[in-house]
């Protein structure tokens, strides 16, 4: 436990360099989104107020649309159902445990996006202190609504360099080798691959849906047929 | 512009439902903690997960048109090789996405 044994070492320093190249990822799109609302012609202080909200980046996007024409709230509801129904799987691999008292569990739970999902279950188990965990949510929250908030109030006015996107999938491709050197286990990342391509190729509107959800029946079915015998 | 009032209704309907899904399965996941089987599948999701995420991100590539998703396929392709030579996660990102900018802007 590399982070307990070091305990005079602040938390907040160590999160900060855990979320550096998620920031990295957060800022820019956070940006994009803050144009985009004032664009879409929502005063600035909206961004903060979807940010705190709503949280979930993909989903912020897809609500300007949605609250422009008026959409009914059932609907809104099964949106947010189906777009962050990902999340459902990522209560089995994050520590929550870890994390002590009402509040903070509360705040972890609601701030457990892709993003901090991904800094912290890409570490080795008992890796992380709790108050690592909550200033990685913390400071991915930061990032997230800071470049909102800057993108609706100075946005319009930086260039427009189209590619800067890329820096999500370069995000999620350096964590998903960080989490194949924990483990080296080769069938898991070659099911994601599958299930991803059928996915979008099935049904491209739910595709992350479909892909998870596949992913994890697919490694059920392999425990059950592989592990579970020699237990 | 929609009222205030619906738009607050309608992020209050997205807060609530999303901490649904991210807080309910904890209620279950605790109790499991030790269970074999949770340990083996959070051992192996979180590499899934994060290549699932990887072709979502890319999901709009179009590979019939030119360039043909070569942009794309030769930015992957350097942050992968970044990431396995140097193993510094920030180096790798900005390396990935700046060349892919410039490819782009040399395509356009």
């Amino acid at each position: 436990m590399p982070a307990e044994s070091r305990p005079a070492y602040p938390a907040w320093r160590a999160a900060l360099s855990d979320t550096a190249p998620v920031g990295f990822g957060l800022v820019p799109l956070g940006l994009a989104f803050g144009v985009l609302m004032v664009q879409s012609g929502f005063a600035w202080w909206w961004t903060p107020v979807f940010s705190f909200l709503v949280y979930a980046g993909s989903l912020e996007f897809l609500m300007i649309g949605l609250v422009l024409a008026v959409t009914p709230l059932a609907t809104i509801a099964l949106t947010t159902f189906l777009v962050n129904f990902r999340h459902v799987f990522y209560a089995l691999s994050f520590p929550l445990h870890v994390v002590h008292g009402p509040l903070r569990r509360l705040y972890a739970m609601y701030a457990l996006t892709d993003e901090t999902y991904a800094v912290v279950a890409t570490r080795a188990p008992g890796a992380l202190t709790g108050a690592r965990i909550l200033w990685i949510q913390a400071l991915c929250q930061a990032y997230w609504v800071g470049g909102g908030i800057l993108g609706a109030l100075v946005g319009t006015l930086l260039p427009d360099v189209p590619g800067l996107d890329f820096a999500l999938t370069a995000l999620f491709t350096v964590l998903a080798i960080d989490a194949f050197r924990a483990q080296r286990d080769v069938p898991a990342p070659l099911l994601a691959v599958g299930c991803a391509i059928v996915a979008q190729l099935v049904a491209p509107g739910q595709m992350l849906v479909i892909a998870m959800t596949g992913f994890v029946a697919l490694l059920v079915g392999r425990y059950l047929l592989t592990e579970a015998q020699h237990a | 512009m929609p009222e205030t009032g619906y738009l607050l209704a309608a992020l209050l309907t997205t807060l609530v439902v999303t901490f649904a899904l991210r807080a309910a399965p904890f209620l279950v996941v605790e109790r499991l903690r030790e269970s074999r089987i949770v340990g083996w599948l959070g051992a192996r999701m979180p590499v899934g997960i994060m290549v699932i995420l990887v072709v979502y991100t890319l999901r709009d590539t179009s590979f019939a048109a030119a360039p043909h998703g070569l942009p794309e396929a030769i930015a992957l392709a350097v942050t992968v090789g970044l990431h396995v030579w140097r193993r510094n996660a920030l180096l790798s990102i900005v390396g990935g996405t700046l060349l892919y900018a410039g490819l782009l802007a040399l395509l356009s």
